[in-house]
Formats: structure tokens, C-alpha cells, sequence
């Protein structure tokens, strides 16, 4: 966990103090909408279809039990009971009042969140890894580089009106569980050969109408520099990036349009003129931060605990087991993800009940820490293996043990129609009527890893398009219509899915899934190949063949 | 169900409404032929042609305190007189999400 000090909880405080001014002053007419929204956007609070929503910020995907009793108290007491986890490490609550959203700000204050950068053409919410810190092999934790960047980017004057909002992910380990590469910005700590720490920088990543995956503009940057690097690039964004065109505004168009070359040479440029400057920073800052990350002091256990040991025996445990627990850096402790994906249930959500209970429950078994990853699910990062049989049967009283993660009914969806103002289709349907469909365990184990990602609109907030299946709602005729892709993935091979065929309309999306999956099961060489793998194997031909074929 | 956003021209094909989220809290109200909002479908003020929508919705979005977002949507209007949403977009406003779990209040 890390602890705000005196500087943080004033900024904190004095954010609540100023919104409750301008929410009285467009209250009463003093602000019109148009002044206001800007100011609401800064703070979190859009408008979608049946109220305001309000978004919290999550800072990379930690949070503690007192946080997340807190953001259920948010549920109850100022929204209908539940929250959503979003794909970017924040939670929104769809139902606030926007007179009431100060108080609501000011109670999240007083245990340290608040709501700046999840909204608004600014650097957003720096996201990570949500195994940060406990991760086996990771270079060492990434969470201390975005607290740094938390730092040197909340309100900065040059990036709070940027061209467009801007994303930066960090990671630390080989296998990418951030998504550094459909970031603005993607950071991957390296070392360099003197052993010293670095990043490889990566740029102009991002989804949306104009997909790309993100290109490497350096392969290390000292840790010192990295400041410096990072202003350096936007900088180079914020003087050449479109204003003009919304839809052109992200910095990957001004990548993809001035090529990587010319882009890099800029940013070199710039960076020479700022690299020496008070942006450098001393191993002093550093520490600083590191020392305010508090640690768990972890027991020395056995690999394997008696407790573990005889629960292998009971066959519910072990299918939750094989799916939701991980290696962990530590002896005798196991990282545990907790699906928010039930079947029949929507992506995402918790209620204020569950949120209450996981905060007793990470109390309990993971030092008082909970943590959110972009997969719309949450984890214990400090479980005791002793403890697992006892926490499984704890979580599967709340309805938090599906043993689904990473499998098909694992999926990752917008909020769509259903909340969203510029959406076009529904997505959380779907989603739960493909858990149905795969609620077999069984079946869901034979066929393996498979990431089914759904956005409602070309916004893509779903990540659609790097979804192994991925289905992308649009209008068509007033009506809704479903594109689906394969192939894509969002990891350290990141890549876009390929279109299999014509759209589908909203009843048939399902079956299109089932004739996917079945065309992978007969087209995959052996039950170890992946979904993903198969398709790099043989392309969408096949698929396309076998789906369409009787369509 | 293309986003209202996405608005560009007034152009209406059928019976149409002015809609828009009430400021303070954010509910989804409808212009009334009062000049005031109400959060009863049945309660708005119908338009039936792009000069009657430009005048409802430059009235409404001149209430600016009251109601946010305001945009044209279409309804479908039964011989009875009842009013209905007119696209899928507007039905979930009106009746709430369709994924049947907690959201439903």
C-alpha cells in the first residue's frame, strides 16, 4: 500500500472543497453547463443515459480494506448498492447525484481517492500490473514509477488540456498483464547491461475507431530520465497533436501519420533541451516513494501446507484453485483473482455487500490489500496457501468463485447501450448470455485460455479489437449488429483481431461464438494448443468457412 | 440507435420528443408543452416536423439549469394517443437496463 503524505491529502481536499463551489455555483445558474462540464469532467462525473456517472480512480489497480469498504459505502449511500470495475483500474457508480457528489467526494477523501484523471483530455489514471509487487521475476515493483508519475502529472498545468486524454501503462514483468502496448504510452521496467533500471518506452498504441499497437520509440531510458522521456513525448504531442478533429486527436494518429522515425527524432530533440533539467531525478525521490509503499512481513512457509494438501481432495476446490490461484514471489503465499464474471452476471460489477465482505476477507488473508486489474476482476495479492481452502469457501458464499479466469465466460465488456450515452449496441447481454452458454466447466476447461472482449461502439472501451474473440456492437438500420473478430490479444504479442464475416444481429451473437468455438476444437492440432493459437496457426479462413458456412 | 451525440442535423422522420437528464440529480426527464421537464413520457410535448423539433429543442436547451443534454428523439404515438420510445436507446432510458440484475430499482 502506499500512504498519501501531507501534500497529497491537502491536494485531495482542496479538490473537494473546489467542486463543491462549482457544483453549488451550476446548481443555482451561475455556471452554465457548458462552463461546468469541463470542471465535472476533471473530477470524474460524465453524463451517460440515466444519470450522471461517476468515476473513481483506482491508482494502478491498489487498493486498501479501508478504500474498499469506502467505495462500497459510495454504492450504498449515494448510488444503487453496487460498482463497476472498468478496464482502466477505476470504478465507476452509474446512478450519483450531482448534488450530492461532493459529499460523496469528500467521504472518498478521507481515506485517500478521489476521482482527478479518469476523466477529461488530461494524462489519465496511470494503470500497472495488478500483480505489481508480488509478481515472480518482475524487474522489481512498477507501482513506485507510477506513483511517480501520479505525482509529476496530477494537474499539471502542460497536460491537463492535452490535444486528447492520454494513457500510460507500466509493467515489470515478461508476461504483460497492463496492456502497455494499446496505451498512448506503454513503459516496460528493463535492465540495462550494467544492471542498472530502465524502461523500454513505447508509443501510439491505442483502440478506438483508428486501432494500433504501440511501437517501440526507445529500447531504455534510464530510470532518472524518465521523466524527463515522458514530457519529452508529450510535448512533441501537445504542439503537433490534432485539435482540430476529435477523431484524429490521439497521439497514435500523430505516430502513424509522422512515423516512428520522425517522431522519435522529435522527441530526442526535445528531450535533449529538457533531459539535465530539475526533471532528472536523484535516487533521494525514489527511495522516498519506495518507503512509502508499506510491505507485508510475510511468514516463512511451507510450499506446501498441510491445509492445501488435504483440500486437493474436494473437486470444487481444485477446479477454483487451478484457475484463480498464481504463483507468488514469496514462499508459502499465492496471488488469488477473484472473478467478478458469474455466470449470468454482468462483467465487473460488485455489490456494496460483496465489496464489504472482500474488504473482511483481504483483512483476513492478504494484509488489508485488494487489487483491480484491467480484466474487470480484483485479487488478493498475499494469500498463505495454508489459507486458501478457508478463504475459497468464504468467497463462494459472497458468489466470488467462479473458477472462470482466463477461460471463455472470463469476459471483459463496456458497459454498452444499457449505460452508455455514446454507445449503439448493447454488451453486457451478451456477455451474460455467453456465460450461460459456457457455464459447463467442463467444457470451458477443454477448451482452455480464450479472452472474449465486447464494446457496444467503435470507442472500443471493451479492447474488442485485441480480444482472442472479439465482438463490436453497432447500429445498423436502428438496429443492433454484431461484428466479430479473431485473433486478437492484448499481451506482450500484442495484436488486432481479423473480421471472420458480415455482422450479426443481437440474438445470433451466441451461436456465432458456439460455431467459433467448435470450429477451433475440431481445427486445434492437440487440447494444449490455445484459441489464440490456432487461429496465428491457420488464419481466419478456416473459421470464416466453418461459421459462415451454413449462415 | 446512432448516439444523439452524434446529432448533427434536425431532420425528423416521425412523431418526435425533446429529452434531456434533470441537472441536480440526473434522471432522464422529457420536455413538456408547459416548458417544463417532467420524468413522464407521457407528459412531453410532441413535434412532428424539423421546424417544430429546432423551436422545442432551442427552448429546452435554454432551460439550462433544469435539464442537461437535451437532444430529439423519435416516439411512436398509438392511436390511443400513448406514447411510446421510438428506438431501443430511448426504451432503456425510460425503462431502465435490460441486463435484469441489481440495477433494476
Amino acid at each position: 500500500m502506499y500512504a498519501y503524505d501531507e501534500i497529497d491529502r491537502t491536494l485531495v481536499n482542496e479538490r473537494v472543497s473546489e467542486f463543491r463551489d462549482q457544483v453549488k455555483r451550476r446548481l443555482s445558474g451561475e455556471l452554465t453547463e457548458d462552463e461546468f462540464k469541463i470542471l465535472r469532467l476533471q473530477n470524474g462525473v460524465y453524463l451517460q443515459l440515466h444519470a450522471y456517472m461517476f468515476r473513481v480512480a483506482i491508482p494502478y489497480g491498489t487498493l486498501s480494506s479501508e478504500q474498499l469498504r469506502r467505495l462500497a459505502h459510495i454504492a450504498r449511500r449515494y448510488d444503487r448498492g453496487y460498482g463497476h470495475f472498468t478496464t482502466r483500474q477505476n470504478i465507476q457508480f452509474n446512478w450519483i447525484k450531482l448534488a450530492e457528489l461532493p459529499d460523496a467526494l469528500a467521504d472518498l477523501a478521507e481515506v485517500g481517492i478521489h476521482a482527478m484523471q479518469t476523466s477529461g483530455n488530461n494524462m489519465r489514471n496511470v494503470t500497472s500490473d495488478q500483480w505489481a509487487g508480488v509478481a515472480p521475476g518482475e524487474i522489481e515493483d512498477p507501482r513506485i514509477w507510477s506513483e511517480l508519475l501520479r505525482q509529476h502529472t496530477t494537474l499539471h498545468p502542460e497536460f491537463s488540456f492535452l490535444p486528447r486524454k492520454f494513457k500510460i501503462a507500466i509493467t515489470a514483468s515478461d508476461h504483460d498483464r497492463a496492456a502497455i502496448k494499446i496505451h498512448d504510452i506503454g513503459l516496460r521496467l528493463v535492465k540495462n547491461e550494467k544492471g542498472e533500471t530502465g524502461f523500454e518506452v513505447l508509443v501510439g498504441g491505442g483502440l478506438g475507431r483508428t486501432p494500433f499497437i504501440a511501437k517501440t520509440i526507445k529500447h531504455f531510458v534510464h530510470g532518472r530520465d524518465i521523466l524527463s522521456y515522458v514530457e519529452a513525448i508529450l510535448r512533441v504531442y501537445n504542439q503537433y497533436g490534432r485539435r482540430d478533429n476529435i477523431y484524429k486527436a490521439r497521439i497514435k494518429i500523430l505516430v502513424h501519420e509522422l512515423g516512428i522515425e520522425k517522431f522519435s527524432r522529435e522527441v530526442e530533440e526535445e528531450w535533449q533541451h529538457i533531459r539535465n533539467s530539475s526533471l532528472q531525478i536523484d535516487d533521494g525521490v525514489i527511495e522516498d516513494i519506495r518507503s512509502r509503499f508499506s510491505y507485508p512481513a510475510y511468514e516463512k512457509l511451507p510450499h506446501m501446507p498441510d491445509e492445501l494438501r488435504q483440500a486437493a481432495a474436494d473437486s470444487d476446490f481444485e477446479a477454483w484453485r487451478k484457475n484463480s490461484v498464481f504463483p507468488h514471489k514469496v514462499q508459502g503465499y499465492s496471488i488469488v483473482t477473484i472473478s467478478l464474471k458469474p455466470t449470468g452476471g454482468p462483467p465487473g460489477d460488485a455489490t456494496a455487500e460483496q465489496m464489504d465482505a472482500l474488504a473482511d476477507l483481504a483483512e483476513k488473508y492478504s494484509f488489508g490489500e485488494i487489487r483491480v486489474g484491467h480484466e474487470q476482476n480484483l485479487a488478493l495479492p498475499h494469500v498463505a496457501k495454508r489459507d486458501l481452502p478457508a478463504l475459497w469457501k468464504a468467497l463462494d458464499k459472497l458468489g466470488l468463485a467462479t473458477p472462470n479466469v482466463n477461460l471463455i465466460t472470463d469476459i471483459i465488456a463496456c458497459p454498452g447501450l444499457d449505460y452508455c450515452s455514446l454507445a449503439n449496441a448493447r454488451s453486457i447481454p451478451i456477455a451474460q448470455e455467453l456465460t450461460r452458454r459456457f457455464a459447463n466447466h467442463e467444457l470451458a476447461n477443454l477448451i482452455g485460455r480464450l479472452h472474449i472482449n465486447i464494446s457496444g461502439c467503435i470507442n472500443a472501451c471493451g479492447h474488442h479489437h485485441v480480444g482472442h474473440i472479439g465482438i463490436l456492437g453497432v447500429e445498423k438500420n436502428g438496429e443492433e449488429v454484431y461484428q466479430i473478430t479473431i485473433g486478437g490479444r492484448a499481451d506482450e504479442n500484442a495484436a488486432l483481431g481479423s473480421l471472420i464475416g458480415p455482422g450479426v444481429k443481437f440474438d445470433e451473437v451466441a451461436d456465432v461464438i458456439e460455431d467459433v468455438v467448435e470450429a477451433y476444437l475440431a481445427l486445434r492440432e492437440r487440447p494444449e494448443e490455445l484459441f489464440i493459437d490456432t487461429v496465428k496457426r491457420l488464419g481466419v479462413e478456416p473459421f470464416k468457412e466453418r461459421v459462415y458456412a451454413t449462415r | 440507435m446512432t448516439s444523439p451525440l452524434e446529432q448533427k442535423k434536425i431532420k425528423i422522420a416521425g412523431p418526435s420528443i425533446v429529452t434531456a437528464n434533470r441537472t441536480w440529480d440526473g434522471i432522464v426527464v422529457y420536455r413538456t408543452a408547459a416548458k417544463g421537464w417532467s420524468a413522464d413520457l407521457s407528459e412531453a410535448a410532441i413535434v412532428r416536423n424539423s421546424d417544430e423539433a429546432k423551436a422545442l429543442l432551442a427552448e429546452s436547451t435554454a432551460d439550462d439549469v433544469g435539464a442537461v443534454g437535451a437532444y430529439i428523439a423519435p416516439v411512436q404515438v398509438g392511436e390511443d394517443g400513448k406514447i411510446l420510445p421510438g428506438n431501443l436507446r430511448e426504451q432503456i432510458r425510460r425503462t431502465g437496463v435490460t441486463i435484469g440484475s441489481q440495477a433494476q430499482v
